[in-house]
C-alpha cells in the first residue's frame, strides 16, 4: 500500500507528517532535535529510508544528521566509532566540518566576496540551507552553504569536500541577500547525470556540465533594476528557487527576488512569465508531478513586506507553462493573513491527481490531494517553518 | 577525574545525561579537557570550537568557580578546584537572544 512522508524542518526541530495514499489523515511525528534550526530534510531517492538533515544553531554550529530507518533513529554520520576511525584510533567527528578549498588545484583559489556594504570579506562557513541527495547512490550527497558554496559527500555525509570551482565563477561579485549569501537551490539532472544546476542569493544560478568541475553563470535574461547598479549582470542576481520537471530537463522555472522567470534552454536565457500575478516577489516555485507545464508559485506583497497581498493566502497556479496564472484559494484563509513562504518550504508528491504541500511562518502546513483546487492544513501550529519535502513512498 | 557540564542542547547531541567525567593526562588546561571531550564524543566537534582553529564558538562560554574563563588562553591551567574534580567546568550557551 503507498504511503506519503513530510518532511519538515522548522525554526525549532523537525517533524514527520505520514499519510496513507488518500492523503486524509496524517500522523505528525516530532520535535526531532527539539530547540535547533532544521533547515533542511531530504530524503534519498535511491533508497527512501535514507534520510539527511540539517540541524543548525547559532551558539553550536553546524550538525548533520542522517537516518537509515526512514526518520526512527538519527546518528551524526561518522560519529560511532565503528563507522570512521581515524590513525589514533579515535572516531573523527567530521560530518559537521565544512572546509573551504582554497588550495591551488581548483584553479584559481577565491578568498573574498562581496560584502552588503561594497567591501570585500572572506568566505566564513554558516550553516547548511539544502541537502540535495543523488538520484542514484544514497551515499553521494549534495549540501549547499551559506556563505555560499557548494559541497559533496560521496561517504553519506560523513566527510565533506567543496566543489571549488564553482566559486570561480565571478564569486568576488556575489553578494549575501537579507538571509545572508547562501546556496539554497540545487537541482540535479537525470537525464544528464554530470548536470548540476543551484542557485544562490545573491549571486543567481549557474550549471555544471561535468559533475561539479567547472561551473558558468547562466543568468541572461535576468533583469534586477533595483538591486543592481548594471541590471542585467551576468552575476549578482537575488535567485529564490528554481525547478524543473524531470521529464523535460531544459525547462526550468524561477522565483527570483522580483519576477518568475522560465528557461526553455537549461538555463542559456531567461524570459519573465509572471504575465497576470498580482505580486511577482516570492520565494518558492513548484512543478506539477505530472503535468510539466503545470508551476505553482505563492505571490508576496514586496521585499520589505513579506506576506500575501490583501492578507489572502492565495497560491497561484500555471497550466500554461506561465503568464495565465490562477489563484488557488479553497481552503486557505482569505482575510488577515500575514504569513510567509519561505524558498524550500513548498513541494509536490507524485501520487495521481497530484499532491501539493506548503509550510508557512505561522506553522502552518497546508496540504492538497488536487492538485491545488482544494486545501487543508494537517497541522497549524508549528514553530515557523523553513522547509517542506515529500517522500512518495510504496 | 576532570567534571564537565554541558548545555542541554549538547547532552542531546551526545546522547547523555548529568555530568561527564573525564580521564586528563598532564597540564589540566581548557585544551586538554577538550581534546579529551571530543574524542569520547566526537559529535561535539565544531559544536564548542572551530575543527581547525580550535578557537570558542562565539556564542559559547567556560565558566567556573565562579568565573567566566572564556576569555582565557586555551593552555592557560584550569583551577586546581577543576583539576581536583572538586568543581565542574562548565560549558554554557551564552545568555543571547530575547
Amino acid at each position: 500500500m503507498s504511503s506519503i512522508r513530510l518532511l519538515i524542518g522548522t525554526k525549532k526541530g523537525a517533524f514527520i507528517l505520514t499519510s496513507d495514499g488518500k492523503r486524509k489523515q496524517w500522523a505528525v511525528n516530532g520535535p526531532h532535535f527539539g530547540g535547533w534550526e532544521l533547515y533542511h530534510l531530504k530524503g534519498s531517492p535511491a533508497d527512501p529510508n535514507r534520510i539527511f538533515a540539517s540541524q543548525t544553531s547559532s551558539w553550536y554550529g553546524q550538525v548533520i544528521q542522517r537516518s537509515d530507518d526512514g526518520g526512527k533513529t538519527w546518528n551524526p554520520p561518522g560519529t560511532k566509532p565503528e563507522d570512521l576511525m581515524g590513525p589514533d584510533g579515535m572516531p573523527k567527528g567530521e560530518s559537521n566540518m565544512f572546509l573551504y578549498n582554497e588550495s591551488a588545484e581548483t584553479g584559481q583559489p577565491l578568498t573574498t566576496h562581496q560584502h552588503y556594504d561594497g567591501t570585500q570579506r572572506p568566505w566564513e562557513f554558516k550553516r547548511v540551507w539544502h541537502l540535495e541527495p543523488s538520484l542514484t547512490d544514497p551515499d553521494t550527497v549534495y549540501a549547499g552553504a551559506e556563505d555560499a558554496a557548494l559541497f559533496k559527500s560521496v561517504d553519506g555525509g560523513t566527510t565533506w569536500k567543496e566543489l571549488a570551482r564553482l566559486r570561480s565563477a565571478k564569486g568576488q561579485l556575489w553578494q549575501p541577500g537579507a538571509g545572508g549569501m547562501c546556496l539554497h537551490t540545487i537541482v540535479l539532472d537525470r537525464a544528464h547525470p554530470d548536470r548540476i544546476f543551484v542557485a544562490i542569493s545573491a549571486a543567481g544560478t549557474f550549471r555544471s556540465d561535468d559533475g561539479g568541475k567547472t561551473w558558468r553563470p547562466t543568468n541572461r535574461g535576468l533583469v534586477s533594476k533595483y538591486e543592481l547598479p548594471d541590471p542585467d549582470a551576468e552575476v549578482g542576481h537575488c535567485v529564490h528557487c528554481i525547478t524543473m520537471h524531470p521529464s523535460r530537463p531544459n525547462v526550468l522555472f524561477m522565483q527570483k527576488h522580483w519576477d518568475v522567470l522560465r528557461s526553455d534552454d537549461a538555463g542559456d536565457s531567461w524570459h519573465e512569465i509572471s504575465g497576470n500575478l498580482p505580486s511577482d516577489f516570492g520565494f518558492p516555485i513548484a512543478v506539477h508531478a505530472h503535468e510539466p507545464n503545470t508551476v505553482y508559485v505563492v505571490p508576496i506583497k514586496s521585499d520589505s513586506e513579506h506576506y500575501p497581498p490583501d492578507g489572502k493566502l492565495r497560491v497561484y497556479r500555471s497550466r500554461t507553462g506561465g503568464n495565465g496564472w490562477e489563484a488557488l484559494t479553497k481552503g486557505l484563509p482569505q482575510q488577515d493573513c500575514y504569513v510567509n513562504i519561505l524558498r524550500d518550504a513548498m513541494a509536490v508528491d507524485q501520487f495521481d491527481p497530484c499532491g501539493i504541500y506548503f509550510g508557512t511562518t505561522g506553522g502552518q502546513i497546508y496540504a492538497s490531494a488536487d492538485a491545488g483546487d482544494n486545501w487543508t492544513p494537517i497541522v497549524r501550529d508549528l514553530p515557523p517553518v523553513l522547509s517542506v519535502e515529500v517522500q512518495t513512498l510504496s | 577525574m576532570i567534571r564537565v557540564v554541558l548545555p542541554a542542547h549538547l547532552r542531546t547531541l551526545a546522547r547523555m545525561d548529568g555530568e561527564i567525567k573525564l580521564e586528563v593526562e598532564g597540564p589540566i588546561t581548557q585544551r586538554s579537557v577538550l581534546d579529551v571531550l571530543e574524542a569520547r564524543y566526537p559529535m561535539l566537534r565544531g559544536t564548542i570550537r572551530d575543527h581547525v582553529s580550535f578557537k570558542r564558538r562565539a556564542f559559547v562560554r567556560f565558566f567556573a568557580c565562579e568565573q567566566d574563563l572564556s576569555h582565557e588562553s586555551p593552555d592557560a591551567p584550569l583551577p586546581d578546584a577543576v583539576a581536583t574534580g572538586t568543581e565542574p567546568f562548565l560549558i554554557v550557551g551564552a545568555m543571547a537572544g530575547g
